[in-house]
């Protein structure tokens, strides 16, 4: 049976699974997710691959209690904007951890997780979360 | 903006808002145009143009391609009718994009109308609808919905300044004193702070009445050049500044979490266009989808220091009555947010506001503001009204 | 001659107690802690699975042996739990580590002993030249029905090796048993397995164990006193010990390796997890004997020696991993297992 959205998903696993994201050779910025055109270059950007290195520190997070339907086995997760090393940010969530608290400045550290699955039959999309190390 | 000319409104009309089960999309959109014709002094016959907003109809309905329907069920024949989606700022862009269209001289009556029907779904489906204002690769995959989004703003604005949970709660607690007295209001349910610290958590720390509801309502206001206003209404309110900008989609791709970026930039370029100060507004209807958003708007537009936008409501300084008078509709929060509807409703409010005929809550004011954000802030839209 | 070149495992935080599984089922905790000498078992969260913890496993074996995942050359997943039942768990691996895409990659099933037995092609590929490096990875969310006596062990965790030439500990020989033994099973579309109870031990785990222990004995004229470690499948603590009695080998030697207690039984990472346990502690010039068990059955046996370079490498991962743990009760346990179902 034909199923909806797998290329829209299947594009992204790179970027989902090993933070591939790119890299400006003109003005030396980083960006995650990459992308087409530098903003601060426009048409003089000279954009490559870049692999960040999963490690990056806690911006702001909250605890997610009322998730949409394809998150909802997982909740309630704690929902985070992580800065990694390198300087961009992104948005994930921060594995269950025993104990350990979570504060705006804990340091993470990339892990790999299912993140949603296309119903019973469907795919699983695997991706990132981060996890809190000491 | 030395060629444009010279706008206001001349007729506004507005549904209830609220979960309207026995009307459609179709039906409260008809009854907003009515109320703004009648307004107007108007027949359908007179509209030359028409914006129409809204964010979600497909998902919400299985309908696109809502301007001509809505021009339709509004009597209006052949004119040309184009849809305004840009989020929850739909209704903003939409009267940004009417104003544009009298402004330039290209047409001299134009009808903007923004409608949402939201309960034909249920609440879940709602609520992923409204999730496509955010990034959905990025963003929504990951887990996030916008009541975690703004949370993610809340902690932050708490982190560096100090914010409390209760001058958020203090904004609810407001706004829905406003919607108490507004009878076109979803909520007439006076709450304490009490309440609102009690209620369920739905993204720490934001509770379930820090957070704007889901409702049905529609807008219109119909805009004239001004010079020929008064041949419509005898109390036109001029549009005196149109403003908007935009920013990055994902909340995480911002410069800062505690400021919307967008909004500053275009309430600079409003206040610019009306050579007016933010102490220059005396009423002013602000995007409150969540008590955090209504204090950083707050301080965005310049009324109050960026950090104190807490302090000033817990002060009082944004009740009817205070330094700035802040969604005396009853804001989002209060009044409800049929998503494509609240950015008219806004101007709607204003325009009452300044012709004294907001029953039960007028500010006498002469000159109000309207702010309507997209998203976490992906865009922003800011209209100046004065009295004429 | 292949060589293992790193290693690294993963075992999920959450634990439940003997205690609490008997509770739900009203017997006596004491006595089966007693008969099986397991007092806990792990429980993966919610988000985890074979895949997700094979990619932990690999990841921080990479990390340990410091290769290029480009230069891993073939990727393979034993497993009991694959996420799918068409849709390689090594595909996502080898993604997940960036060893794409020139390599090569297929999952193994062949119940406790598909890790073992990856270990063994991974062997056979690097020693003819057909690839520099090979990952072979066991990895399980291990299936038991509720009630029946292996929902007392069955745990969850990953172990992956790193096999190429010139690592830290040598893999001097290898020898397999197998024969058609049906001591466990599950059926395509069978939610949980079957098994043979009593028939599981001496027809199956014992006669396995035993035969390819005996093929290696003769292989290479060693003998269990040669060797510093033991280290055998552990579907709880007391086949171990009974098996390595039988063979010859003494309590003090197969200590080291019994995870088993802490963790239950991992499956297709059963014995992997108690090679590296060894491994963690390993002096060099020790020698380790190996031998899975997987049901159906086979028998994988391993002689590995430990060489100087065993001390250049940071190790005591494990013993942390151990130690990180949170309790859940039964009701979390089968909703984190995916058994509690809401469609």
């Amino acid at each position: 049976m034909e199923s909806d959205g797998i290329a829209l998903k299947w594009r992204r696993i790179p970027n989902r699974y090993r933070l591939v994201g790119s890299h400006c050779e003109n003005c030396g910025a980083d960006f995650f997710p990459p992308r087409k055109i530098c903003p601060n270059c426009g048409r003089k950007t000279k954009m490559v691959e870049k692999t960040f290195s999963g490690y990056g520190k806690i911006y702001s997070f909250t605890v997610v209690r009322t998730p949409p339907e394809e998150h909802k086995e997982n909740a309630p997760y704690v929902l985070a904007i992580v800065q990694l090393d390198e300087g961009p940010k992104l948005t994930a969530q921060i594995i269950k951890s025993n104990n350990k608290e979570i504060k705006i400045g804990s340091r993470v550290k990339l892990a790999f997780r299912r993140i949603t699955e296309d119903g019973k039959e469907g795919l699983i999309h695997y991706g990132y979360k981060f996890q809190i190390i000491d | 903006m030395n060629k444009m000319r010279r706008v206001a409104i001349v007729g506004v009309g507005m549904s209830k808002f609220g979960e309207l089960w026995d009307k459609s999309f179709r039906e409260i959109i008809a009854e907003a145009g009515l109320m703004a014709l009648e307004d107007a002094n108007m027949e359908s016959k007179d509209i030359q143009a028409l914006y129409g907003a809204t964010m979600a109809s497909g998902k919400l309905i299985g309908q696109e391609h809502i301007a001509p329907l809505i021009a339709d069920q509004m009597g209006f024949k052949n004119i040309p009718a184009t849809r305004v989606e840009n989020a929850c700022a739909s209704g903003g862009t939409a009267l940004r994009e009417a104003y544009l269209a009298v402004a330039s001289g290209a047409f001299d009556i134009v009808a903007v109308g923004g409608v949402e029907k939201m309960t034909d779904v249920s609440t879940s489906s709602a609520t992923t609808a409204l999730g496509g204002a955010g990034d959905q690769e990025w963003e929504l995959f990951q887990g996030a919905t916008f009541p975690a989004l703004y949370a993610l703003m809340a902690r932050r604005h708490m982190h560096e300044f100090g914010t409390t949970e209760e001058q958020l709660a203090m904004v609810a607690v407001k706004n829905h004193e406003n919607a108490y007295k507004n009878k076109f209001a979803q909520f007439h349910n006076l709450i304490t702070i009490d309440d609102v610290l009690n209620s369920k958590l739905v993204a720490d720390p934001l509770k379930l009445l820090d957070c704007s509801p889901i409702t049905d309502g529609a807008a219109v206001a119909i805009l004239a050049p001004l010079e020929i206003a008064k041949k419509y209404n005898d109390a036109p309110v001029e549009i005196v500044a149109s403003a908007q900008a935009s920013d990055r989609v994902a909340l995480h791709d911002r410069e800062t979490l505690t400021s919307l970026k967008a909004t500053q930039i275009a309430a600079k370029e409003a206040y610019k266009q009306a050579k007016l100060e933010p102490k220059d507004i005396q009423v002013c209807e602000v995007h409150d989808c969540f008590t955090i958003a209504e204090i950083l708007a707050i301080e965005d537009l310049g009324f109050f220091k960026k950090g104190e936008g807490g302090k000033a409501t817990e002060e009082g300084q944004t009740k009817i009555g205070g330094k700035v008078a802040i969604n005396t509709s009853g804001g989002l929060k209060g009044c409800g947010h049929p998503v494509g509807a609240t950015g008219i409703k806004q101007a709607v409010e204003i325009t009452w506001q300044l012709r004294g005929e907001a029953e039960g809550r007028n500010t006498n004011a002469e000159i109000g503001m309207t702010h309507n954000v997209g998203g976490s802030g992906a865009t922003a839209v800011v209209h100046i009204f004065k009295r004429v | 001659m292949a060589s293992i070149v790193g290693y690294g495992f993963y075992i999920p935080k959450l634990r439940i107690k003997i205690e609490e599984i008997a509770r739900v089922w009203g017997e006596d905790p004491e006595q089966i802690k007693d008969s099986l000498g397991v007092e806990e078992k792990s429980v993966p969260e919610i988000d985890e699975d074979a895949a997700t913890m094979a990619v932990e496993a690999a990841r921080n074996a990479i990390n340990f042996s410091e290769v290029d995942p480009k230069k891993i050359g073939a990727i393979f997943v034993g497993s009991e739990s694959h996420p799918y039942a068409v849709k390689p768990t090594a595909s996502i691996v080898a993604e997940a580590v960036g060893a794409v895409p020139n390599s090569t990659a297929v999952d193994m099933e062949f119940a406790c002993k598909a890790g073992t037995t990856a270990i063994q092609a991974c062997m056979a590929m690097v020693d003819s030249g057909m690839i520099e490096y090979g990952l072979a990875i066991g990895s399980d969310v291990a299936q038991s029905k509720p009630g029946d006596a292996l929902d007392y062990t069955s745990g969850a965790g990953a172990c992956a090796f790193i096999i190429g030439k010139e690592g830290i500990a040598d893999i001097k020989a290898t020898a397999s048993y197998t024969t058609d033994t049906p001591d466990f099973w599950r059926k395509q579309g069978a939610s949980f397995p079957s098994h043979g109870g009593r028939f599981t031990g001496e027809p199956a785990y014992f006669k396995h164990i035993v035969g390819a222990s005996q093929i290696i004995f003769q292989k290479t004229k060693l003998q269990p006193k040669d060797f510093d470690f033991a280290v055998f499948h552990q579907p709880n603590a007391k086949f171990p010990a009974r098996v390595a009695k039988i063979l010859g080998f003494s309590e003090e030697q197969i200590n080291q390796s019994l995870v088993v207690k802490k963790i239950g039984n991992t499956y297709s990472a059963s014995s992997m997890l108690g090679l590296a346990s060894v491994l963690e502690i390993a002096e060099p010039n020790q020698r380790i004997f190996v031998t899975s068990f997987g049901s159906g059955a086979g028998s994988d046996s391993f002689v590995i020696e430990t060489n100087e370079r065993i001390k250049t490498k940071k190790r005591g991962m494990l013993k942390k991993m151990l130690e990180e743990k949170e309790y859940v009760d039964y009701a979390i346990y089968l909703k984190n297992k995916r058994v509690l179902k809401s469609e």
